[in-house]
């Protein structure tokens, strides 16, 4: 129990005197994150948006696809992602293994299924005539597309939480293909199992308890708008 | 000269079919909208009603057809027509946002300047009776509310032509009836010409100038109002029409215009037309045109047909009730409440009905004679 307390005191200590290691793993794990959700929700609104809208052959078996990506299991992702970006891999020229840039590089593609998934849902949730109504309105494809986007926007905010959430929180890819190197591509998650392993309790604590407030500030924001916009 | 032909053809196809799953749903070789009119589609549920309105306001590719807007064909997917056109659903299917933003929606998306919105949609609001709700959320609106809202929409546009496919149906008869009204008001006062679905009849004859009676894909009937429903052309649209009463009977005598047709337990039934003896024939005999008296045999009447039976069934139909009779054969007449409590109306009891031969419409039994 005194291990706990003194954690949480420490993590108060460092959260309050700015420390600036700690404070440098937080802000990279926001930037890293939130990039990564950025780019998966740019490709995730897309793509689900196209699938939903769209008949082709095979679009069962892609529907069934971005379900199972939802739940992508973040190792694998990790080891994919080292395989494809280690020297000899197909993109290893890039030569980002290692670095910031490959660890957002496998959140994206750890949120992307998650993001494609919630859109592909809301959209189709949306009445079928509304498409031919928005359509009816004179409105060009482009028009209507942005419209539907437009009204799904509140289960969209349930995409973007759940995609930082899975990703801020996530470990294996990171420390996979970001090496957990200090003052470099060190995360709030891979700070957290390397202070573990060395038997930093009180740090790993005050890592944890930052890691969820950030969580919880992030998803409180969002929140705070879908319910501000729910009927009454 | 007739008012189809007065008015000038706005839409018009040309042999359409569309097919969906493999099966054709409509079948239509030709059909027109004239300028300034309203077009009621009636038929029963799965008839084809909405696919043809989807088709005709260029929501959905016929596989083969050709659409025609004033004369010329409709080209580049029917983007350009949808800017002259406007279409209002069954369900309100409003954006979520607020009343006046959605009955902006549809000028926005047509690229129309903020001050033109600013002055149109108050406009329009207010024809439709929902001006205090501007500033409300679509979300928070009952269901006649937000049927308003989305006639506002599409009217605020200024639509050439406005597709209306079954726009009440969800809504409880009194709403119903006062959005009918509403929409009567509007359409009388602008002109607008239109297309609208529906299965109830009262509200396509206040509506429509023509109507068309669409059966399994087909136009069964299209006219104007009295014409269909006072001649219709087989009968099925008969019994879809409204008129209640149908009897299939042989012609026995003529005479000067009139005929007498044996039906059902060997009662003879007066109507006017040119008819040989023989021919099979539909007497249909709507129910408003029944008059019921307590007494045994009227006196003195113009009526031609008048037959005791007993009161099998009353059904109340708000206004007006329905009294269901057995003559010998079937027979439905209306009565308001007042000749009901007056005549002391009731099941099983006895009664006169009578109506004229000219209240007789006679379709010939085509069909049963070919097969």
């Amino acid at each position: 129990m005194d291990l706990i307390l003194e954690g949480i005191q420490k993590a108060i200590l460092l959260i309050f005197t700015l420390d600036k290691e700690v404070l440098g793993i937080t802000l990279l794990s926001l930037q890293i994150s939130g990039t990564a959700t950025l780019m998966s929700l740019f490709i995730g609104i897309t793509v689900g948006t196209t699938v939903a809208l769209t008949r082709f052959p095979g679009r069962q078996l892609v529907v069934s696809l971005i379900n199972t990506g939802m739940g992508l299991p973040p190792v694998v992702v990790g080891l994919f992602v080292t395989i494809f970006l280690w020297r000899n891999g197909p993109l290893g020229f890039l030569e980002i293994l290692y670095t910031p840039t490959a660890i957002i590089l496998a959140q994206a593609v750890i949120a992307t299924p998650i993001v494609t998934g919630i859109t592909l849902a809301s959209i189709q949730h949306l009445p079928a005539n509304l498409r031919l109504q928005i359509l009816a309105l004179g409105a060009t494809r482009v028009q209507m597309v942005w419209i539907l986007v437009k009204e799904a926007r509140l289960p969209l905010l349930a995409a973007v939480m759940a995609g930082f959430g899975g990703v801020i929180s996530e470990v294996g890819a990171s420390i996979m293909v970001g090496g957990n190197i200090k003052g470099y591509s060190r995360v709030l998650t891979t700070a957290t199992v390397m202070e573990t392993g060395r038997g930093n309790f009180d740090i790993a604590i005050a890592l944890s308890v930052i890691l969820m407030l950030v969580a919880f500030a992030v998803n409180a924001v969002l929140t705070q708008i879908q319910q501000r916009e729910r009927p009454r | 000269m007739t008012a189809e032909t007065r008015a000038e053809i706005l839409l018009k196809v040309e042999d359409l079919l569309v097919r969906r799953g493999g099966t054709t749903v409509l079948e239509i070789p030709d059909l027109s909208v004239l300028e300034g009119q309203v077009l009621s589609l009636i038929g029963p549920n799965g008839a084809g009603k909405s696919t043809l309105m989807l088709t005709l306001a260029g929501l959905l590719k016929p596989a083969r057809g050709s659409l025609f807007f004033r004369g010329k064909p409709i080209a580049d997917g029917g983007f350009a027509y949808r800017r002259h056109i406007a279409m209002v659903f069954q369900d309100p299917l409003l954006f979520d946002t607020t009343v006046f933003e959605n009955v902006a929606s549809g000028l926005k998306i047509r690229g129309v300047g903020r001050e033109e919105i600013a002055r149109r949609v108050p406009e329009y609001l207010e024809r439709f009776g929902i001006g205090h709700l501007s500033r409300r959320s679509a979300r928070k609106l009952s269901g006649g509310e937000a049927q308003r809202t989305s006639l506002a929409r599409a009217f605020v546009t200024e639509p050439e032509i406005v597709f209306l496919d079954e726009p009440f149906s969800a809504l409880d008869p009194p709403t119903r009836e006062t959005l009918t009204g509403a929409l009567e008001g509007v359409l009388r006062e602008t002109h607008t010409t239109a297309v609208a679905s529906t299965h109830d009849q009262t509200e396509a004859l206040r509506l429509a100038d023509r109507i068309a009676v669409v059966s399994g894909g087909k136009i069964a009937q299209i006219g104007p109002v009295d014409e269909v429903m006072n001649r219709p052309a087989d009968e099925f649209v008969a019994s879809f029409v409204g008129v209640e009463t149908v009897l299939p009977g042989r012609v026995v005598r003529t005479s000067d215009g009139v005929f007498t047709a044996a039906v059902a337990s060997e009662r003879e039934i007066e109507a006017v037309g040119q008819v040989e003896i023989g021919a099979e024939v539909l007497c249909c005999i709507r129910p408003e045109n029944v008059t019921l008296s307590i007494a045994p045999v009227p006196s003195a009447t113009s009526a031609r047909n008048v037959f005791t039976g007993t009161i099998r069934q009353i059904t109340p139909l708000g206004l007006f009730h329905r009294i269901r009779l057995d003559c010998g054969f079937e027979l439905v007449a209306y009565v308001t409440r007042r000749s009901l409590e007056e005549l002391g109306l009731k099941e099983a009891k006895s009664v006169t009905a009578s109506f004229k031969a000219t209240a007789v419409h006679v379709i010939p039994r085509r069909d049963r004679r070919q097969s």
